[in-house]
């Protein structure tokens, strides 16, 4: 029984087959069938059930507005939930499901939802399954969440690849039937750059799916002819199996083209490309979509619009039944009868909402005029209808044509609303369009075949010439036009039966009358209250029906009752085209150090530091744990010497005339008399007055300074100085550079670092004490010859200095340190040992420099700068920022030595309860000092430096501790800075 | 978006980091008797119209300029986008 | 009318003949004690409470369009009182004990689901300021749970745990964190009000304030003027543009926020979870939806829409944390206008002209504090002084220097 609806005819390759699999049962099709075609034509009308009602659904449409089969596409982690049968191309050894039922599809327990529809009727859930309290969370939703929902995730990483590009064109053109093709002809022959989007997988719309004849030739044989033309053009991009599901600011249009999901495997390539289209102009060819007539069980499979019968009649050579009848309130119904005469389908009626005389009266049909269909009978498909005149018609499929709607759904993308034209009951694009955009054919409510063809050339001549090309010769090819003849019919009143307007969602006139009903007559009210509209086509058939339904409950026109906004996309997009390849490893760049080869090369563990990867601490064999690497890279430092890579730190190049008055007026505390050769310390606020960065600075010369930034805030930082220099102050001779990537810097600090730096720094220098002491700073040359900065300045509270050298010398330079360290058992220490010796040494970092805390919270009040109008100074003296409770920086120690300290614990005194009033504080950073070989922390706390040796509660609920600490200085290491200055 | 950058012509908007209100240039004199209000309204009181707004964007992945793009906030349509430097001299702030 | 699971037997088995509708139509009145400005959810909410709470029941929500329009029938429908700091955080948990009673009170099913929130660390700093938050809440009497790797992995199994880049380290859990049916709260406080006598004036725009004196004595609307004893502002994401009416400047930016919807799936995601080291969050609704956000775009704009770099930015989040959503499709994407505050923070206040109050500033997190703020600004709008757990959301904070700014930005409105 193999293709038992197949019929001749259609664009098909019947020279090969392709065999496919749905619930497991393996059916035959043909290249150029979707898999909904294939399915029809091998009889299969059930393919899913409803969302509310797990009702029994049947194939409604051949396109993207497909509410009923969807399917879960493949297998594995390549299984594809809710995937529109009616698009998916057909490929060998296609393997779907189909979705939303317990049991199998034809005997879906779920279905008894049906039978209970009279209690869930629209927002019924709102109005119970409120008793007992706590129900709701432990009993009703869980049941409603497992029941909810339509496919199923793999749960599996995506095992797709997806790219992202970038498009530019004058003239992009959305849509390939007959307007769109016209414009492409018009617009292609003027010379400009010209993108044809189609979603679907062949070009021609309506043109390959009905029999209209233009210029003498099928609508088939003109889209080959034209596409012949169009192909040779050079300046033209075809793309179809893309879909623009986005109109954004400024021509710029969001696509999607699918790439291999049309094939058995994807080789290797992307499975779909995110496009940004940047456009100069864009003609919006996205045609009509048909909708349904809501009538008393119009919801059975086997009921589809009647523009899909002929699509599948003509196009696929499918049938979708045996004994066909007919349900329309227009001309597209008569068509339909013809188009199925002429294949030899039996038609066993015409029923036509309006009066007046039958048009054609295909052999053995009924025909009836003014009629109305109010029931359907058959359980797993329609077998017969009812009309309200008693008769009854026997049908296995029921083509219903309620008129169609423009898709106007990108014109409405930028804040545009649709307007109403009775003349085809119908919204059309109103005037405020994204700028730059036009609409033509059927899109633009030019239903007929000639006013397309005309529309599209006409569109693509004024788009070209708006751009500056000339006019290209265009005449529409001779045809026919037919008038719609539409007389607007939404409902049949005489149904006794659920009718249903959103056959995805199971949203039917009732629920819609009920709504109104209950106070929720606007649209958007109806819709939420009924989530009609808000299944994965998003109504693009109900709305319009819906709509009209809401008018006549509020005795207003369909204009005034207004529509529900149009959002993008167009049609659903995978998440994974929208990340391309920002995922896994890939998810952000990686910012490497001149010394990451190095540092790999020691087995080094890397730490992510923003973008940066740090090496954190260098393990030695024999070590089992962390802290043993820390603690020996520490106390090694401190006994003889360490280095560091410091690289992630911000550099910044500062010169001018005005340099020194630039950073008196970026910096909180005084820089106008450093000395050339010197080094100071430097905290920058916020306008605000609370501290944004820290750093140093060295004046290299008159004109010459160079800041460091944290590694944090280097970007920020940067982009500060530029907005103070060319906003604030252009009147100053200043410069800024980043020059962050540009040097290779490393921190060489203990006791032996001068001696170990001795070994590199060319002789010329001197480097003692006396020479270069503490805070200066010199261009030097290292190793013969080699340009290089030298600062002393030290982060770790040891004798130390920092070196840098040009980026493309880092990593020799790091191999240099480490060589002429080797007679004082250097070592090199990670980020961790850096922060336990700034912890120690009780300089403020992240955790201090949080954003919220000003120069007095961390103790740097006497730094600020008296005189100078500099960044932050006004607004840091609010009385918020200076009252007397606010919490400052001091040093914790544990009473009990050998206990711990935790960041992030709170403050509360002793024999208080643990409570948000009895907060006083909190740790902002820890450190397992193996220096003092206890526990420290820095932290802030209310009125610190006046409880100097007060025991307070360190207390951390989320892990149950509670630590008595004393409060002593941040500076718990050589606070009176000997080390430093040996 | 695409800003049209006065030097190197159009560019996507993703080049460029927004700051706000274009009045941040206008940085009030420290020492005026009003200063503390003054900045208060400098730094929390910015423009915030329905419509043309004069906004500065910084092309932080281009040449480091700071602008001032003026930019209708209902439609996103930009009219206008220049030199904050330019912008600022012309307010007379020579410092 | 009550809502009960006799009533709906009943009517089901009459037809559904006799639902009422949730609220009146009522024609204004020439006065009301009170007049909020703005039939969003916190507006709804604070008439409610004025009526329930205060016994303040000569009432009139003004809204220009359909009650629920603004943001509460625009979010991601978040709740969470996971603060830090002691300005905020009481507010917030507040908020959640009135969500936890909320159906039985309103007895409307606006289907609030402590599922937990879960946000992650990836690195021992963003660990510490989670630990400094979770402390934080524990002492203010909320619920927190520092999770380990392992504990996550246990809780979402589908994250990405081979990825080096940025590793999960761990979380801060809320479990009483959870969704809430966000239009069903504005519904559901309408109904409810309008019980107790509120009315509710639909597609009743103010056009300008009646100040006299520098007391406020109404409003013209659209539907004619209307006096009041009081006139409360309500109306985040438009603050600027009504307070600019009674020429008043507030320190809010206008900023477009987007959000997506995912098809229906089957249940995959246990609660509400969102990535540290990038900008995604993500729960997924009853219908089965992912309902999903990131970062606001980052520009001043009232259009309710906005581009691709942030839609694109949030999706790398999500399939960095979580790649198997690969192959969902985002099925609609939206954009509504928040009012970004200068420190992150709300404002529930008086205002200099007598007889006018102001609410707003809620940044991108209004949803989650509705029944609070309704309750605290009834507090206000009854006793003239704010309540105790919205003491510190003034609008003359920044010029004392008493900012609420969780995330330590500064007056940067756009990375709050």
């Amino acid at each position: 029984m193999s293709q038992i609806n197949r019929i001749s005819g259609g664009l098909i390759d019947r020279d090969k087959t392709l065999n496919f699999k749905f619930d497991g049962r393996v059916f035959e099709g043909h290249p150029g069938d979707t898999l909904a075609s294939a399915l029809l034509a091998n009889g299969q009308r059930l393919v899913g059930r409803s969302f509310k009602y797990h009702r029994p659904r049947g194939i409604v449409t051949a396109g993207s507005e497909e509410p009923n089969a969807l399917v879960q596409l493949r297998r594995g982690a390549h299984q594809e939930p809710n995937t529109r049968a009616t698009e998916t191309e057909l490929f060998e050894g296609l393997e779907a499901t189909s979705q939303n039922h317990r049991g199998s599809l034809k005997y879906d327990l779920m279905a008894v939802n049906d039978l209970l529809s009279p209690f869930l009727t629209a927002g019924f859930y709102y109005k119970t399954f409120m008793w007992p309290k706590g129900f709701w969370e432990k009993v009703y939703e869980p049941a409603i969440r497992a029941s909810a929902g339509l496919g199923r995730l793999s749960g599996e990483p995506d095992p797709d690849t997806y790219d992202k590009g970038f498009l530019h064109c004058d003239i992009l053109i959305i849509g390939g039937g007959a307007a769109g093709l016209s414009a492409a002809l018009t617009a292609g022959r003027s010379g400009a750059r010209v993108i044809l989007a189609e979603e679907n997988f062949r070009m021609g719309g309506r043109l390959i799916a009905e029999t209209l004849e233009l210029g003498g030739m099928s609508g088939t044989e003109w889209v080959t002819e034209t596409l012949a033309e169009l192909t040779a053009m050079t300046n033209l991009r075809f793309m179809p199996r893309t879909t623009v599901y986005g109109a954004f600011d400024h021509g710029i249009y969001g696509t999607l083209e699918r790439m291999t999901d049309h094939l058995s495997s994807n080789e290797q390539k992307p499975r779909q490309v995110l496009w940004r289209i940047y456009s100069k102009r864009a003609i919006l060819c996205a045609g009509a979509t048909e909708r349904l007539i809501a009538f008393g069980n119009n919801d059975r499979p086997g009921v589809m619009l009647a523009g899909a019968t002929r699509a599948y009649v003509n196009r696929w050579a499918v049938t979708p039944g045996q004994r066909i009848a007919i349900f329309t309130n227009n001309n597209d119904g008569w068509r339909t009868a013809t188009d199925l005469t002429e294949k030899g389908v039996e038609v066993t009626a015409v029923v036509d909402t309006r009066d007046g005389p039958a048009r054609v009266t295909p052999s053995g049909a009924s025909v009836v005029m003014g009629g109305r269909i109010i029931d359907t009978k058959g359980r797993h498909g329609i077998r017969s209808l009812t009309l309200s005149n008693g008769q009854t018609i026997p049908a296995d499929c029921l083509a219903v044509s309620g008129g169609w709607n423009p898709n106007v759904h990108l014109t409405c993308h930028q804040g545009g609303r649709p307007v109403w034209r009775d003349d085809i009951a119908a919204f059309t694009p109103g005037d405020n369009l994204p700028v730059g955009m036009t609409v033509a054919g059927a899109a633009n409510g030019s239903l007929g075949l000639a006013g397309a063809l005309a529309e599209g050339g006409k569109a693509g001549n004024v788009a070209t010439q708006d751009i500056g090309y000339s006019r290209s010769n265009y005449t529409a090819p001779k045809t026919e036009e037919e008038a719609v003849g539409i007389s607007a019919f939404w409902y049949v009143k005489e149904s006794r039966q659920r009718s249903w307007l959103d056959l995805q969602n199971d949203v039917t006139i009732k629920d819609v009358q009920l709504a109104c009903q209950e106070g929720f007559s606007a649209v958007e009210h109806m819709k939420r209250y009924t989530t009609l509209g808000m299944a994965t086509d998003q109504g693009k058939m109900a709305n319009v029906p819906a709509l009209a339904v809401l008018a006549e409950c509020t005795n207003k026109s369909i204009p005034d009752t207004g529509t529900t906004v149009f959002r993008p996309p167009y049609s659903p997009v995978s998440i994974g085209a929208f990340a391309g390849r920002s995922r896994g490893n890939d998810f952000r760049p990686y910012r490497l150090t001149p010394s990451h080869d190095w540092a790999v090369e020691q087995s080094a563990v890397f730490v992510e530091t923003g973008m940066w990867l740090r090496a954190r601490w260098f393990p030695q064999p024999g070590e089992t744990h962390w802290r043993q690497h820390v603690d020996r890279e520490v106390l090694q430092t401190r006994k003889s010497v360490g280095v560091c890579d410091v690289t992630t730190l911000g550099k910044i190049d500062i010169q001018g005339r005005d340099a020194p008055a630039f950073l008196n007026s970026v910096y909180a505390n005084a820089f106008g008399k450093l000395a050339v050769g010197k080094v100071r310390y430097g905290l920058m606020l916020r306008e605000d007055g609370i501290a944004m960065d820290d750093g140093t600075t060295a004046r290299l010369s008159e004109k010459r300074f160079v800041m460091t930034t944290t590694t944090a805030n280097a970007v920020s930082v940067f982009r500060h100085l530029e907005f103070c220099r060319q906003c604030l102050w252009p009147g100053m001779d200043v410069h800024v550079i980043s020059a962050t990537e540009q040097f290779a810097q490393y921190s060489v600090a203990g006791p032996n670092s001068r001696r170990l730096l001795g070994r590199l720094v060319d002789p010329e220098f001197d480097i003692s004490n006396e020479a270069f002491p503490f805070m200066a700073c010199a261009e030097i040359t290292v190793c013969g010859g080699t340009p290089a900065r030298l600062f002393r300045i030290s982060f770790s509270g040891e004798l130390a200095y920092e070196i840098a050298v040009p980026t493309r010398y880092g990593d020799a330079l790091i191999r240099v340190l480490i060589a002429a360290g080797e007679p004082f058992d250097v070592v090199p220490y990670g980020t961790e040992a850096l922060s336990v010796m700034r912890i120690e040494k009780g300089h403020p970092a992240g955790g201090e420099l949080n954003g919220q805390t000003t120069a007095h919270d961390l103790g740097m009040g006497r730094l600020l700068s008296k005189s100078t109008d500099y960044i932050g100074n006004t607004l840091r003296q609010r009385p918020g920022l200076n009252f007397e409770d606010r919490p400052t920086l001091m040093g914790f120690r544990p009473v009990d030595r050998s206990t711990n300290l935790t960041a992030g614990a709170h403050i509360i005194a002793k024999g208080k309860e643990a409570t948000m009033e009895n907060d006083e504080g909190w740790i902002s950073s820890v450190a397992s000092s193996p220096t003092l070989k206890y526990s420290i922390g820095l932290g802030f706390i209310k009125r610190g430096s006046r409880r100097l040796g007060d025991v307070i509660r360190v207390v951390n609920p989320l892990k149950g501790e509670d630590v008595e600490a004393e409060i002593v200085s941040p500076h718990f290491f050589d606070p009176d800075g000997e080390r430093l200055r040996v | 978006m695409i800003i049209d950058h006065p030097l190197l012509g159009p560019r996507d908007v993703s080049e460029f980091v927004y700051l706000g209100d274009a009045s941040l240039i206008n940085r009030p004199d420290s020492q005026n008797e009003n200063a503390a209000k003054h900045f208060y309204e400098y730094l929390y009181l910015r423009e915030n119209p329905a419509g043309e707004h004069r906004e500065l964007w910084y092309h932080e992945h281009g040449d480091r300029s700071w602008l001032v793009v003026t930019r209708d906030t209902l439609t996103h349509k930009i009219t206008r986008v220049e030199l904050a430097r330019d912008t600022a001299l012309a307010a007379g702030r020579n410092k | 009318m009550r809502n009960s699971g006799f009533k709906i037997l009943t009517e089901a088995l009459t037809g559904n003949k006799g639902w009422k509708a949730n609220w009146r139509q009522p024609t204004p009145k020439s006065a009301y004690d009170v007049i909020i400005v703005g039939a969003g959810g916190h507006g709804l909410a604070t008439a409610y409470y004025l009526a329930k709470e205060f016994d303040i029941t000569n009432v009139a929500v003004l809204e220009k369009g359909w009650i629920g329009s603004g943001n509460v029938g625009r979010n991601t429908t978040i709740i969470r009182s996971n603060y830090m700091l002691p300005g905020n955080e009481p507010f917030y948990e507040w908020s959640m004990k009135l969500w936890e009673g909320l159906e039985q009170d309103l007895n409307y099913n606006v289907m609030v689901s402590q599922r937990g929130i879960l946000n992650l660390f990836h690195n021992d700093p963003q660990r510490d300021t989670f630990i400094r938050r979770g402390n934080a809440m524990r002492l203010a009497g909320a619920d927190a749970v520092l999770l380990d790797r392992e504990d996550v992995q246990k809780m979402c199994p589908f994250f990405d745990f081979n990825s080096s880049r940025f590793p999960i380290k761990g979380g801060l859990l809320q479990p009483r964190g959870g969704t809430v049916r966000h239009d069903a709260v504005a519904w559901g406080y309408a109904r409810k009000g309008d019980e107790l006598g509120v009315d509710i004036l639909q597609n009743c725009e103010v056009q300008s304030f009646m100040i006299e004196g520098g007391v406020c004595k109404g409003v013209e609307t659209t539907k004619g003027s209307i006096k009041a004893k009081k006139v409360a502002v309500c109306v985040a994401g438009s603050s600027g543009r009504v307070m600019a009416m009674a020429g008043i400047r507030v320190p809010i930016e206008s900023h477009v926020m987007q959000a997506f919807v995912s098809e229906a799936l089957k249940p995959v995601i246990p609660g509400v979870v969102t990535f540290g080291a990038g900008h995604f969050y993500v729960s997924q609704s009853d219908k089965g939806g992912l309902v999903f956000g990131g970062d606001i775009d980052g520009y001043n704009s009232y259009a309710q829409r906005g581009n691709l770099p942030v839609v694109e930015d949030v999706c790398e989040g999500g399939m960095a944390i979580m790649p198997m959503i690969g192959r969902a499709r985002i099925l609609r994407m939206w954009g509504g206008t928040v009012d970004m505050s200068m420190d992150g923070s709300p404002f529930i206040d008086k205002t200099h002209i007598e007889g006018l109050y102001f609410n707003g500033g809620w940044c991108y997190g209004g949803f989650k504090a509705t029944p609070a703020s309704g309750w605290c600004y009834a507090h206000l709008l009854a006793n003239e002084k704010p309540h105790e757990v919205a003491s510190e959301f003034r609008l003359d904070r920044f010029s004392r220097g008493h900012i609420i700014d969780e995330k330590g930005m500064g007056a940067q409105p756009n990375l709050h």
